[in-house]
Parts: structure tokens; C-alpha cells; sequence
């Protein structure tokens, strides 16, 4: 397998926080990979980082787009990051609330699309069918994640476990070749992180993309990912697949506390 | 309506005439010392009032059976969205061209209807409909707190001023000119203020409003100064020579072509990729942009774009006037045309429309009550926020169809 993402080195500083000292991190292509460790360890800036919110003080984060050449992607603003093919969630549902469903989703597709303002107004032709175009590729996401009867409903009026999947929709939408999700279990019932289970290998399967998630969700954890990266005070403490992360000393002490 | 609650609105009624009665019963005469009661007003006011109240029941009582209705024929329906669209469309469509033409002939009879000083009153309105729709695009949609569009108003005006002081410039030619430099007017405000967001994009662009009226004031070789620019000429009309009459009713017509123009513009607009864009960046920044959305450009468009309309409405402001002055663009402009976008609902098109119209007209024709023209406007922006918060009117999203039509 290949390696999509590989980070070398990462360290992001807040003023005197080191909130990320030199974490290294790959994501091979096709792969479901979960990073863990207790409330502030770095996680989710970590996730910032890689998708160019924050920049990094130091390391590299280079992606490897299947059929495209390998590049460095730190510095770069985070719409052209999603150009280049990350695509991610948000831990706090950021979705377009005052906007519909379907127009979330075709947000999501703006990347992909050409027309500018002139063709707005005189509305030509490649406009007019390229808005055709986006309709109906938005609506069959949304079929396929199974949001299309409320294709038209405004978006903060779904339910808590659509809202996370309509996320998921819009992230989808930019055709992206990895995926980060932030937290996607978070607020969700037993039955509903089941769905949320088989709806991630679904895409994982259907899409072609990579999965990098950020949990709290042990059992989704544990019985989704391949391998897991755990963090503690910004430091990587701990890799590999579940059951070994599971026994890892560092990681039972990160999380339980020291014996004494 | 509940049969325990008829008498709700005359409770209402008598409400308000208690709490109008300083105002609008009791007169008192200073000069001879005598209070005179004026029972017919506070009759009058609560048959109003009543009426209102009625009125809104019944349209609660419409709202809420469609609303039913649709419940109901989603329940019933596997494709809820294209059954609704269809069947409302039949039935409306109607309803609409009839309402547009009728629309249509009351606009176009306006000006020979009634006098030259109703038709001045409306090309005012009308600046202000430009002035109300252009702000949307940065307001409404884009979600950016702009306190001193009428700059772009005033950058506009003065283009066509000097122009004209210096190079004869009419109207017409004036008109493109004015809208390119305030266009790049908007862009060099919007490059320095891109990183702010919210309260600290308020106060810049207050002060750039403040900037560029006080340049002009002092910038007296080229505008005048205080004095302001004089004699500025109405569009030229194939060389005839309009009465004033006519020339009023020509800029009329001018001003309804322009909003007409703006509409079709804006309702393009808004479901396009970039107005899409740009209402996604209004509600959530950071989110627009992980979505692939280039938060740079989409400002960078919604001020161009709003200010290129603020230029045009500048130069038909200046040519109704014939004579601009530095103090036309103050502070309580901005605010006035602000007031416009929030009152008709944020990113309503039609919103603005109706906003700028009941700000401009209202006030003017209700000039007995102009001591209490600031009282009333609190009074209904109150109103307002209680029940109806997003506007007038407002901004409805778009529904879309869904099948073989697509």
C-alpha cells in the first residue's frame, strides 16, 4: 500500500504552549486510522495543522494524491488544501445553518466548480448546465447518505445524528482522496455510533478515500481503525494496531494515572 | 380563533390609545393654557388596531394550515420536495404574472399620476432601494457588518461632480466612470480589512466612511468643500430640453430601471456558485473556507459588487439633487440604509425592497408626526425584534426539484 499523507516532525507553539512537539504521523491509501489520547493533548490542533487552519512552526505534511506528485502542503490556505483533495469534519457541528440541506452539500462541491460572477449574472450556458451538474451530483450524495428526503429542509433543523452526516455529505462533496473527521461520534447514542461504524467503511469502500479520525469513542475506536496513534501533552506516546495500543503501558498511564 | 380570546385585540386597542393618549388624545395649548381631548384619534387608532389584530390571525391561521398541509403531504408523498414545488407552482403562477403586471402598470403610471413632488420622493426611495440591495450583497449574504456603505454613495456622487465641474461630463457618461472608481474604491477598502470580522470590521469601515467625508470637505479645489459641487445637470435625453417635470419623471424612470436591473442581478446572483459561497462564508467562516471556498475572493467580490451599486445610485442621487454637499453622506446615511437591510430581513431580496421603501416613505408622509418620527421607528424596530426577528420579509431559501426535470 501506498502512503497518502506523511507528517515529519510536526510542532505547533502557542506562545509558551508547545501544543504539538514533533509528532510524525502516515496514512497509507484505503487505510482507517484513529488518533486518541485525553482532553488537550494536541489532537485536534494537530488535525488544524494538516488542514492549514493553523500553521505549523515546524515539520512537514506531505501529500501524495493518487496519480499526482508528492508536495509539501504546510502554508497553504485551507481552501486550497481542500482543492487538494483533504477533506474535514469539525469536533462542534459547523454546518450552514441557515442554508438547506442540498446547499450545504453543494458548498462542498464549490472546489470542483468554475463558474465566477459574470457567468452568475448572464447565467451562459456552461453556467446554467454546470448548476444542473451540481444539483444532481449534491442530491445523489445526499441519497447515498441517505439525507435526501430532507434535501430541502434548512439545515439546523436536522436532527443531532444528521447534522454529523450531512458534515460528513459536504466533506464527501469536495472529492476528497482523504477524509478527517473530528470527533464524528461525539454527542451520538450506541445505536447511532453503529450506523456511524458502517457508514465510515461504506465510504471508506464506495469513495476510495482514507480515513483519519479523532475519537473518544473506545469501541468505535477499537473496532474501526487499523492502527491508532495515541497523544499525550502534544507528544506521540504510543502507535500501532488496537490491541497492542490497548496494553501499551504509556497509554493506560496517560489515561488512568500513574500508580503509586 | 379561540372563542376565549375574542376580545383579545380590543384589549390590545385599548392598550395602545392608554398608552398613546400623551400623543395622540391630549393637546395641551401652551399659548392659551387650555387641554383639549381628541377622541376621534383614539377612536380612529383602535379600530386600527383591531384590524390589525384580525388581520394577523387570520394570516397565522393561513401560515399554520399550509404548514399542515404540507406536513401532511410529506407524510403522504415519497418525493415531498418535487410534489410540493409543482403543485404550488400551478396554482401560483397565476397569481404571480397577474401580480406582476399589475405591479407593473401602477409603477409605470406613477410618475404622470401624481405630482412632481411625489415623483421626487419616490426617485429618493428608489436611490435608497439600490442603496438597500446593494448593502445586502455585503450584509445580507456576506455576512460582514458594513457601517459606512454611503461612502461609496458619496464616491460615486463626487466622481459624477467633479467630472462635471472640471470636464463638462453628463450624465450618462459619468454614470459607468463613477461606478468603476467606487467599484475600486470598495476593493481598496476591503484589501486592509479582510482579517476582520464582526465588531472591528464595523468601526473601519465607519472610519473609512468618516475619511472620505472629510476629504472631501477639505479637498476644496476639486469638491468644493462645504459649499459642495452646484448646477450638476439631469440625464441627457436625445438633446431635448425637459421641464422639470419631465426631467423628474425621466430620472424616474432611470432610477426604476436600475433597481429592476439590480434584482435580476441579485436574484442570479444569490443561488450562484459565488453567492452560494458568499452566504456560506456569512455564516460560517471557517467552515466556508474547509469547504474550499477562497474567503479572500468571496469579500473582495461582495464589495465590489456592492459598491459598484452604491457608485450608480450615487450618480442619480447627485443629478436628482443638482447639487451634493459633503454633509448628504454622513454616519446616519450608512445607518439609515443598515436599518434598511435589517428591518426587510438580511439577505432578503425582496426584504430590501420593502425595508428601503417603508424607511423612506413612511417617515415622508407622515410628516405631522415628524416629532415622533424617532419614537415610532423604536417603537416598531421593538416590534420588530419580538415577532418578527429575521426581517419583514425574510430571506427564503431556495427549494429545489428533484426527477427526470433535472
Amino acid at each position: 500500500m501506498s502512503t497518502v499523507l506523511s507528517v515529519s516532525g510536526l510542532t505547533k507553539d502557542f506562545g509558551g504552549l508547545r501544543a504539538v512537539n514533533d509528532v510524525d504521523f502516515e496514512l497509507d491509501s484505503g487505510e482507517v486510522v484513529a488518533l486518541i489520547g485525553p482532553n488537550g493533548a494536541g489532537k485536534t490542533t494537530f488535525f488544524n495543522c494538516v488542514t492549514g487552519v493553523y500553521r505549523p512552526n515546524k515539520g512537514r505534511v506531505e501529500i501524495h494524491p493518487p496519480g499526482g506528485a508528492r508536495r509539501d502542503i504546510v502554508g497553504l490556505e485551507p481552501h486550497r488544501i481542500t482543492h487538494k483533495g483533504l477533506a474535514r469534519t469539525f469536533q462542534n457541528i459547523r454546518l450552514f445553518g441557515g442554508m438547506t440541506v442540498l446547499e450545504n452539500v453543494m458548498i462542498g462541491r464549490h472546489s470542483r466548480l468554475h463558474a465566477g460572477v459574470f457567468g452568475a449574472i448572464l447565467r451562459d450556458r456552461a453556467t446554467r448546465e454546470e448548476e444542473q451538474r451540481v444539483i444532481a451530483e449534491s442530491y445523489a450524495i445526499l441519497q447515498r447518505m441517505g439525507l435526501d428526503r430532507q434535501a430541502n429542509d434548512i439545515a439546523s433543523n436536522l436532527p443531532y445524528g444528521a447534522q454529523r452526516r450531512l458534515e460528513i455529505a459536504r466533506a464527501l462533496a469536495t472529492d476528497p482522496f482523504i477524509l478527517l473527521l473530528d470527533e464524528p461520534a461525539a454527542g451520538m447514542n450506541p445505536q447511532e455510533t453503529k450506523a456511524l461504524r458502517a457508514l465510515i467503511l461504506k465510504i471508506r469502500d464506495t469513495h476510495g478515500v482514507s480515513i483519519f479520525l479523532i475519537e473518544h469513542d473506545m469501541s468505535l475506536v477499537m473496532s474501526l481503525a487499523e492502527r491508532i496513534y495515541v497523544m499525550d501533552y502534544g507528544r506521540l506516546i504510543a502507535t500501532g494496531p488496537p490491541e497492542a495500543v490497548k496494553r501499551d503501558p504509556e497509554v493506560i498511564r496517560a489515561y488512568l494515572g500513574e500508580e503509586v | 380563533m379561540g372563542k376565549h380570546t375574542w376580545y383579545r385585540p380590543w384589549v390590545s386597542a385599548l392598550w395602545m390609545v392608554v398608552l398613546t393618549l400623551p400623543i395622540f388624545v391630549v393637546r395641551v395649548n401652551t399659548v392659551v393654557g387650555e387641554v383639549t381631548w381628541r377622541w376621534r384619534n383614539a377612536v380612529v387608532l383602535a379600530l386600527l388596531v383591531v384590524t390589525a389584530a384580525y388581520a394577523a390571525r387570520v394570516y397565522r391561521r393561513l401560515e399554520r394550515d399550509a404548514g399542515w398541509s404540507s406536513r401532511l403531504r410529506r407524510l403522504a408523498g415519497w418525493a415531498p420536495a418535487r410534489y410540493h414545488a409543482l403543485e404550488t407552482r400551478v396554482g401560483e403562477r397565476r397569481l404571480r404574472v397577474l401580480g406582476r403586471v399589475a405591479l407593473a402598470l401602477v409603477l409605470t403610471a406613477f410618475p404622470f399620476v401624481t405630482g412632481l413632488f411625489q415623483t421626487g420622493i419616490m426617485v429618493r426611495a428608489l436611490i435608497f432601494v439600490l442603496l438597500a440591495l446593494g448593502l445586502n450583497v455585503i450584509i445580507g449574504l456576506g455576512g460582514m457588518l458594513h457601517l459606512g456603505y454611503i461612502a461609496f454613495m458619496a464616491v460615486g456622487a463626487y466622481t459624477y461632480g467633479i467630472l462635471y465641474r472640471f470636464f463638462g461630463v453628463g450624465f450618462w457618461p459619468a454614470l459607468p466612470a463613477a461606478a468603476l472608481v467606487s467599484t475600486v474604491a470598495g476593493i481598496s477598502l476591503a484589501l486592509p480589512v479582510l482579517r476582520l470580522r464582526g465588531d472591528y470590521l464595523a468601526i473601519v469601515t465607519l472610519g473609512f466612511s468618516e475619511i472620505v467625508r472629510i476629504v472631501i470637505n477639505n479637498l476644496t479645489e476639486l469638491t468644493g468643500g462645504p459649499q459642495g459641487i452646484l448646477g450638476i445637470p439631469k440625464p441627457w435625453f436625445f438633446g431635448l430640453d425637459l421641464s422639470l417635470r419631465q426631467s423628474t419623471r425621466y430620472l424616474y424612470f432611470i432610477a426604476l430601471a436600475f433597481v429592476i436591473l439590480l434584482v435580476c442581478v441579485m436574484r442570479r446572483f444569490e443561488n450562484s456558485r459565488i453567492g452560494r459561497a458568499l452566504t456560506a462564508m456569512g455564516e460560517d467562516e471557517i467552515a466556508a473556507a474547509a469547504m474550499g471556498v477562497d474567503t479572500t475572493r468571496a469579500k473582495l467580490v461582495a464589495f465590489a459588487l456592492g459598491s459598484f451599486w452604491a457608485g450608480i445610485a450615487g450618480v442619480i442621487f447627485a443629478s436628482q439633487n443638482a447639487i451634493i454637499v459633503p454633509s448628504s453622506f454622513s454616519i446616519a446615511q450608512s445607518i439609515i440604509v443598515l436599518s434598511c437591510v435589517v428591518l426587510g430581513g438580511m439577505g432578503s431580496i425582496r426584504g430590501s425592497i420593502v425595508g428601503a421603501l417603508a424607511l423612506i416613505l413612511i417617515p415622508e408622509y407622515l410628516r405631522e408626526f415628524s416629532d415622533f418620527r424617532i419614537l415610532l421607528f423604536g417603537v416598531v424596530l421593538v416590534v420588530m425584534m419580538i415577532f418578527r426577528p429575521g426581517g419583514i420579509l425574510p430571506k427564503q431559501r431556495k427549494v429545489y426539484t428533484f426527477g427526470e426535470r433535472t
